[in-house]
C-alpha cells in the first residue's frame, strides 16, 4: 500500500516549477484570447484551459499512487490499447481541419495520438532496459523497437497528422541514441539515408508532392499562407524588443493577424507583450525543467525508470524546440503545441501525465525492490 | 529487472546524461540567440512594421474560363469591375469617412454600414467590400476624393460578362456567391467567401475547369493603407476555356422565333449528338445575377408564369402526343403485329368496348398503311396497332428509344419523363391497367411524358440509322495557352430497337409528313432540302369523349401544346430538331415553322417555301 515515507520524498521543487510555468501559460493565454473577445467575464476557452489544468493536477496525483515499475509490466497492454484506439479512429473518429484525429467519449474528445506518445516511451523504456549493453545496440536489438515505433507512426501520419508522427519518431530516436547504438549501426543507417533520399526525390515523387515538401521546409514558398503567418509571427516577436509592449498591449495580437495565436503561435503573444525579458524567463524555466527531468533520470536506481524519465524529458524537449523554432521561423510549420502554455486539453493532459511519471520516478528513486 | 547500482553503470549513465544536457544547452542557446536577433537587432524594424500593421495580403482574383461556341465565337467573357472596399484600420474615424462617401456617390449610408456590419469580426486590416461593381461616374468621384477618404480603396476584379444577354441563358447558366455551408463542405478549396461559383448550366457543370485559382501579393503599406512595396507575388491561374458544340447563329434564330412564346427548342447533330442549339423561352439575363441579383428582379422572375428560370428543354415534361406514333409504329412492326402493308380503315373513330375513340379528323382517313398513317397522323390506325401489342411491350420499345430515362447531358436538373407500364400504375394508383388507356398512350396522350431533349435525341437516332447519342455540349476544354486539357468524345448510349427495314418505313412516313400529298406539315417545305418530321398536338387537359371545344377561343393556358420534330436533309441528316410551343395549338402552324427556319439557317439556304402554305386542318 501507499508508503507514508514517499510523501517525504515528494519532489516539491519540480512540482512548483510545473505550477510556475503553467501560471505563466495562463497569463499569456489570457492575453491571447482577449483579442476581439466581447463577452463578459472570462473567455470560455480560458475557462476550459483552467479546467484542463486542474484535471491535469488530479491526473498527476492519480499517477503518483501507482509505483512506476508497474508500467514496465503493463507496457504491452498499454501499447495495444493505444494502437487499438488509433485504429478505431478509422471507424468512429471525428474529423476536424481536414484530418481524423479525435475520438468522442461523450463528454469530451480525446486524441489517441497524444496518449500514444507516452505509451511508446513506456514500451521502448521497457524493451531497452533489458537489451541495453555498454557496447550499444546492434541491428538485431533494433528490430523490435523499429516495429513498435513504425505501427503508430504510420497510423498517425495517415490521419494525416504529420507533426505528431514526426514527434514520435524524434522521441523514439532520442531514446534509442540515449541507450547507445553501436557505431557501425549508426553509420550504416545514416549512410543508407543519405543514399535513399535523393533516389526517392528524383524518381519516387510527383511534382506536386515535391512542391508540398519544399513548402513545408521553406514557408517562404507559400507567401499567401504559412509564409505570411511566419512573417506576421516574426513581426510580432521582433516588435516586442527588450521589454515588450506591455500586458494586453500587443498590437499584432489585438488585430488577430495570426490564425492560431492561442494554440501553436502563442509564443508570439508573449514575445510581443513581454519582450526579450519575458521570453528569457520562460526559456530559463523550460531549461531548468528539462535539466531537472534529466536529473531524475540520473538519480533513478532502476534502468527502466532512468530510460522512462529520459524519454518523457525528451518528449517535452522536442515540443518546446519545434514550437519555438517554428514560431521564430527556424523550423517548418507543424502543429506542435508549446507545453503548459498553448491552449488544448489533449496537450495539457498528456504533458501532465508525463510530469506525473517524472514525479513518480523521482519519489521512488531510493526504493529498490 | 535491471538495477543500476554498480559503479560502472553509474558512470555510463552519467556520461549519457551529460551529453543530453549539453545538447539541450546548445539548442536553448540557439533559440535565445534567435530571440536576440529578432528582438534586439531587428527589433526596431519589426516595431515599425507592427505599428502600421503594414505587411498585408492583397488578393488577386483570377479570370474565369471563357466560353466559345463551335465556330470560336466568344459567348461569355470577363470584364473589369470596380469594387469599393474599406480597410477599417485605416478608415478612422469610420462614421465620418463613410458618411462623406455616401454623400459623394449617392449610396445610402445605412447600406454601406450594413455591409461593414455583415463582415462581422473580420480582422481590421482586411478589405471589406462596400459595393461591388460601381459605375464609372462613382469611380471618378471616389478617385478624385481619395485623400479625403482614408482607408477607402478601389479594387479591380475580373467579372463575368455575358456578351449576348438572354441568349442560351439556360444552357450557359449563371454565377452566384458561394455560401457559408458550401465553403464548409471543403468541395471548393480555392474559393473564398465572397467569390462566385457556377450555379446553373455549364457554368455549374464545368465549375472545376472554369474556376482557376486566386493569386495574391504580400505588400507593405503606409499609414493610409496605400501600397508602398510589393514583397512577394503569387500569380493567379486563369480558368480553362470551354468550347461548346453550340452554333451561335442557329441559337439566335431559334430564340428569335421563340420570342413572345413559351416553349423550347433543341437542335442536335445526328452524327455525334452535338447540341447545336438549346433554347428555352422565356429566358432571363444572366448579367443580372452578377454581384447578386436584386430581390425585385428575382421576384419578377419567380412570379412569371412562363417560368423563365426553368430550362424547358430538359426540365419540362410534356405529353409527346402524335410524335410518339413513331415509337408505336416501331413497336408494332418489330413485334410483327403489323407489317408495312397492313392496313386499317379509319372512319373518324374507333369503337373500343362501349366507347368511341375519336380520330383528330372527324371525317376519317379511310384505309391506310403505316407510312400513310404516320404522314397523316391517323389516330385510329395507331389505336389498333397499340391495342395489338399492349402497354408493356410499348413501354419496352419506348425505353429502347431513350424515353423515360435521362439522356445523360452534362447539365443538372434533367428530368426523366415517364413511360407508363401496368406495374407502374398499380404502384402509383393502386389500380390495374385499363385496356382503353393503352389506346391513349399509343397516340402519346395519357400518362406519357417526355422532354424536348429526349425527343431531339430520338429524332436524331431515327435520322442516323438508329444510334442514340449522349447529347454533347462541350467539345473540348483548353487552358489559357490554348492547349487542350480535356477532350470530350461523342458517346453512344444505346440504339433504337428496330431493324433497318422498319426504320426505312418510319423514315418514309416522316418524309411524307412534309413532302407527301396529305402530310400534316406540308407548309414547311423549303427549297433545296427534304425535311422529314412529325407534328404533335399535346392536350393540356383531358376532354370527355366526344366533347367538342372551340379550341381557338379557349383561354390560352388551356390550349394545346404544339410539337414538331424533324431532321434534314431526309436522306443524310446533319441536323435534328425538336420544338415545343406551349399552348401553340397546332404542331404544323406553331412549331414546324421554327424548325424550318432553323434548317434553312443551318444549311445556309436562302430559299422560301416552295408552295404557298395550304391551310392544314386540325391535327398537327
Amino acid at each position: 500500500m501507499f508508503d507514508r515515507r514517499l510523501i517525504e520524498h515528494f519532489d516539491w521543487g519540480f512540482f512548483v516549477l510545473i505550477l510556475a510555468i503553467g501560471s505563466c501559460g495562463l497569463v499569456i493565454l489570457y492575453s491571447a484570447l482577449s483579442a476581439g473577445w466581447q463577452g463578459t467575464g472570462l473567455h470560455y476557452l480560458f475557462q476550459k484551459q483552467m479546467f484542463w489544468m486542474g484535471a491535469g493536477l488530479v491526473v498527476i496525483i492519480g499517477i503518483l499512487v501507482i509505483d512506476f515499475r508497474n508500467l514496465d509490466k503493463l507496457n504491452l497492454f498499454i501499447y495495444v490499447t493505444c494502437v487499438g484506439l488509433l485504429v478505431s479512429i478509422y471507424f468512429f473518429g471525428q474529423s476536424g481541419g481536414g484530418s481524423r484525429r479525435w475520438l468522442s467519449l461523450g463528454f469530451a474528445s480525446i486524441q489517441p495520438s497524444e496518449l500514444m506518445k507516452i505509451s511508446l516511451i513506456i514500451s521502448l523504456a521497457s524493451l531497452y532496459a533489458d537489451t541495453v549493453s555498454p557496447e550499444g545496440l546492434n541491428f538485431r536489438n533494433l528490430l523490435k523497437p523499429a516495429v513498435l515505433c513504425m505501427i503508430p507512426v504510420a497510423l498517425i501520419v495517415n490521419q494525416p497528422d504529420l507533426g505528431t508522427g514526426l514527434l514520435l519518431l524524434l522521441i523514439a530516436g532520442s531514446i534509442t541514441l540515449f541507450v547507445k547504438v553501436e557505431k557501425k549501426v549508426v553509420l550504416t543507417l545514416g549512410g543508407l539515408l543519405v543514399l535513399i533520399v535523393p533516389v526517392v526525390w528524383l524518381t519516387g515523387l510527383k511534382e506536386y508532392q515535391k512542391e508540398r515538401i519544399l513548402t513545408f521546409l521553406d514557408p517562404d514558398r507559400d507567401p499567401l499562407g504559412t509564409g505570411y503567418h511566419i512573417i506576421q509571427s516574426k513581426i510580432a516577436i521582433g516588435s516586442g524588443m527588450i521589454t515588450g509592449k506591455g500586458f494586453l498591449e500587443g498590437t499584432q495580437n489585438a488585430l488577430s493577424f495570426l490564425p492560431e495565436q492561442h494554440t501553436d503561435f502563442i509564443l508570439s503573444v508573449l514575445a510581443e507583450e513581454w519582450g526579450l525579458a519575458g521570453c528569457t524567463v520562460l526559456l530559463v524555466l523550460y531549461f531548468v525543467l528539462l535539466l531537472w527531468g534529466l536529473n531524475i533520470a540520473y538519480n533513478c536506481r532502476n534502468m527502466f525508470g532512468s530510460i522512462l524519465a529520459f524519454g518523457i524529458t525528451s518528449m517535452i524537449f522536442w515540443q518546446i524546440f519545434i514550437n519555438i523554432g517554428m514560431v521564430m521561423g527556424l523550423m517548418p510549420v507543424v502543429g506542435v503545441p508549446l507545453p503548459l502554455v498553448s491552449y488544448g486539453g489533449s496537450s495539457v493532459i498528456t504533458n501532465m501525465v508525463g510530469f506525473g511519471i517524472l514525479l513518480n520516478i523521482s519519489m521512488r528513486k531510493f526504493s529498490s525492490t | 529487472m535491471h538495477e543500476l547500482n554498480k559503479n560502472a553503470d553509474r558512470d555510463w549513465l552519467k556520461q549519457r546524461i551529460m551529453t543530453a544536457s549539453l545538447c539541450i544547452l546548445i539548442i536553448f542557446v540557439l533559440l535565445f540567440l534567435r530571440l536576440v536577433y529578432l528582438q534586439l537587432i531587428k527589433g526596431e524594424e519589426f516595431r515599425r512594421l507592427s505599428e502600421t500593421n503594414s505587411v498585408r495580403l492583397k488578393s488577386i482574383k483570377q479570370s474565369r474560363g471563357l466560353i466559345y461556341d463551335r465556330n470560336n465565337h466568344l459567348l461569355v467573357d470577363n470584364r473589369p469591375a470596380f469594387d469599393l472596399v474599406v480597410v477599417l484600420e485605416d478608415a478612422e474615424p469610420l462614421a465620418d469617412t463613410i458618411s462623406l462617401l455616401s454623400s459623394l456617390i449617392h449610396e445610402p449610408y445605412a447600406d454601406l454600414m450594413d455591409n461593414i456590419r455583415k463582415a462581422g469580426n473580420a480582422a481590421f486590416y482586411k478589405p471589406i467590400t462596400l459595393k461591388k461593381d460601381i459605375s464609372r461616374d462613382q469611380l471618378a468621384i471616389v478617385e478624385s476624393h481619395k485623400f479625403d477618404l482614408p482607408g477607402i480603396h478601389i479594387e479591380i476584379e475580373p467579372t463575368r460578362y455575358y456578351i449576348y444577354p438572354k441568349m442560351a441563358s439556360h444552357l450557359l447558366g449563371y454565377l452566384g456567391e458561394i455560401n457559408k455551408r458550401e465553403l464548409e463542405t471543403g468541395t471548393f478549396p480555392h474559393v473564398k467567401s465572397g467569390d462566385s461559383i457556377g450555379r446553373y448550366g455549364v457554368e455549374k457543370s464545368f465549375e472545376s475547369f472554369l474556376q482557376g485559382r486566386r493569386g495574391g501579393r504580400q505588400v507593405e503599406v503606409d499609414v493610409n493603407g496605400r501600397v508602398m512595396k510589393v514583397l512577394k507575388t503569387v500569380e493567379p491561374v486563369s480558368g480553362n476555356d470551354l468550347h461548346l458544340t453550340l452554333d451561335l447563329s442557329l441559337q439566335q434564330v431559334a430564340e428569335d422565333l421563340l420570342k413572345d412564346q413559351d416553349g423550347a427548342v433543341v437542335a442536335i447533330d445526328p452524327s455525334n449528338g452535338d447540341v447545336l442549339a438549346m433554347a428555352s423561352s422565356p429566358s432571363f439575363d444572366q448579367n443580372d445575377f452578377i454581384g447578386g441579383i436584386s430581390s425585385k428582379k428575382w421576384r419578377l422572375l419567380m412570379d412569371n408564369p412562363g417560368k423563365p428560370m426553368t430550362n424547358k428543354a430538359i426540365q419540362a415534361e410534356y405529353p409527346p402526343a402524335s410524335t410518339y406514333k413513331i415509337v408505336t409504329a416501331i413497336a408494332a412492326m418489330e413485334e410483327k403485329a403489323i407489317d408495312a402493308h397492313t392496313t386499317f380503315f379509319c372512319p373518324g373513330y374507333y369503337v373500343f368496348g362501349s366507347r368511341r375513340y375519336h380520330c383528330w379528323s372527324k371525317y376519317g382517313h379511310g384505309k391506310l398503311s403505316v407510312e400513310a398513317a404516320l404522314a397523316q397522323s391517323c389516330d385510329v390506325f395507331f389505336y389498333q396497332a397499340g391495342e395489338k401489342i399492349g402497354v408493356d411491350a410499348l413501354a419496352q420499345y419506348a425505353g429502347g428509344c431513350g424515353l423515360g430515362r435521362s439522356t445523360g447531358i452534362a447539365l443538372d436538373h434533367e428530368r426523366n419523363g415517364l413511360i407508363p407500364t401496368a406495374a407502374w400504375k398499380r404502384k402509383r394508383f393502386q389500380e390495374s391497367w385499363q385496356a382503353g388507356e393503352t389506346l391513349s398512350i399509343s397516340i402519346g396522350q395519357g400518362f406519357n411524358l417526355v422532354t424536348p431533349l429526349q425527343m431531339a435525341v430520338l429524332t436524331a437516332a431515327i435520322g442516323n440509322g438508329g444510334t442514340l447519342y449522349r447529347p454533347r455540349i462541350v467539345k473540348h476544354i483548353t487552358d489559357s495557352k490554348g492547349d487542350v486539357v480535356k477532350q470530350i468524345d461523342p458517346d453512344i448510349t444505346g440504339g433504337i430497337p428496330a431493324g433497318q427495314e422498319t426504320l426505312a418505313h418510319v423514315r418514309k412516313g416522316l418524309l411524307d409528313v412534309v413532302h407527301g400529298d396529305r402530310g400534316t406539315a406540308r407548309s414547311v417545305r423549303i427549297k433545296g432540302v427534304e425535311i422529314a418530321g412529325k407534328t404533335g398536338t399535346a392536350q393540356v387537359f383531358s376532354r370527355k369523349t366526344g366533347e367538342k371545344f372551340d379550341n381557338e377561343n379557349l383561354i390560352r393556358t388551356l390550349q394545346d401544346h404544339a410539337w414538331f420534330i424533324c431532321y434534314a436533309p431526309a436522306d443524310n441528316p446533319v441536323i435534328a430538331i425538336s420544338v415545343i410551343i406551349e399552348h401553340g395549338e397546332h404542331g404544323s402552324t406553331a412549331a414546324a415553322p421554327v424548325a424550318a427556319a432553323m434548317v434553312k439557317n443551318y444549311l445556309n439556304l436562302s430559299g422560301s417555301h416552295t408552295t404557298p402554305p395550304p391551310k392544314t386542318a386540325g391535327e398537327g
